[in-house]
């Protein structure tokens, strides 16, 4: 078995020709790897989230996480960054597509890439998840408990968290959502309502949604972590990835 | 949920944070996941100074039972000094 990795930071340009930080992990001496593009969660470009590109490595993908703070908060710590770009009302959708095509793009010029890239978020991620997948070509996403897709968030919140369901017809990819049938953003009416809508569409896509689970169950770090719902959504996600990505 | 619910105030005061003391311009008070907390979800007060950059930031992250404590514990402080000592205008 052929394991071995590398992973650091590196420089990517987004879409709209910006330099920015990510965090790419690759596989070593191995080529027709797929790429994933991991979406950070709120809380930043912190370790956990290059622990999860760093796992992908090793499962034989090449990962790649642009920091989407770096414009606003370039060498911050990942807190202060956050809280830094949560302060001005978080990312803004426009974005957020640029910097998962430059991702995309760089995944795509590796060396040994098999051409194939998925997209991952997990919470806010899980929401822009979708929303790559709806406006750029992609060969798979993954959306991990992502809130607001479907309904719109309390009015109080920033313009930057709209609703995109109606995007759903440009959906390019399968879909898998992973859900916790005790969350309540999403909770499973909204999940259930998307999965209708890509239904009627005619949207290749898979939903779990785990009882006894409710937000951020794959957070190991937090008391939301649900072990039993975390290991088999992560044997499904390295499923569906390994259907969708491979050469 | 991530609330992205933010209170913004401006404040005048002092606080140390990792690279010492300096001036706060403002905070922010949310209800959201903490980074550091073990609870779903916490009240975050960030004190900070936009213009000296992320870093400048002062942050806790306490139990809503916590928070209220603090406020109560902030007006009995204010309401057992004599008025107006610790104005930026005593003079008021």
């Amino acid at each position: 078995m052929n394991d071995t990795m590398t992973a650091g930071t590196v420089t990517i340009t987004s879409g709209n020709g910006d330099p920015i930080e990510a965090y790419l992990a690759r596989p070593v001496d191995r080529t027709g790897f797929g790429g994933i593009v991991v979406i950070h969660h709120m809380p930043g470009y912190d370790e956990a989230t290059k622990q999860m590109v760093r796992d992908f490595a090793v499962h034989g993908y090449a990962a790649l996480c642009p920091n989407l703070y770096s414009r606003q908060a370039p060498g911050a710590s990942p807190d202060d960054a956050a809280a830094a770009v949560r302060a001005a009302g978080g990312v803004a959708d426009d974005q957020l597509i640029a910097d998962v095509e430059g991702a995309v793009r760089h995944l795509k010029s590796l060396d040994g890439a098999n051409g194939k890239v998925g997209v991952i978020g997990h919470c806010s991620g899980g929401r822009q998840a979708f929303l790559a997948a709806c406006s750029m070509r992609l060969d798979a996403a993954v959306d991990c408990y992502g809130a607001f897709v479907v309904n719109e968030p309390p009015a109080t919140m920033p313009a930057t968290m709209k609703p995109v369901l109606g995007l759903a017809p440009r959906l390019s990819c399968p879909l898998l959502g992973l859900f916790g049938a005790e969350d309540s953003y999403p909770a499973p009416q909204e999940t259930a309502q998307l999965a209708a809508e890509l239904d009627a569409l005619g949207k290749e896509h898979e939903f779990h949604t785990y009882d006894g689970a409710g937000h951020a169950f794959f957070a190991v770090d937090r008391p939301s972590y649900r072990p039993q719902a975390a290991v088999d959504g992560w044997r499904r996600i390295f499923d569906f990835f390994g259907r969708h990505l491979s050469a | 949920m991530c609330t992205y619910l933010t209170e913004k105030v401006s404040v005048d005061g002092s606080g140390k944070g990792a690279r010492g003391w300096f001036p706060l311009t403002h905070a922010t008070v949310y209800v959201d996941h903490p980074q550091h907390a073990p609870q779903e979800h916490t009240l975050n007060i960030d004190f900070i100074n936009p213009e000296q950059g992320p870093g400048a930031r002062v942050a806790v992250e306490l139990t809503e039972e916590s928070a209220l404590a603090l406020v109560r514990a902030i007006q009995d402080a204010l309401a057992a000094a004599p008025p107006g000592l610790a104005s930026a205008d005593p003079a008021k």
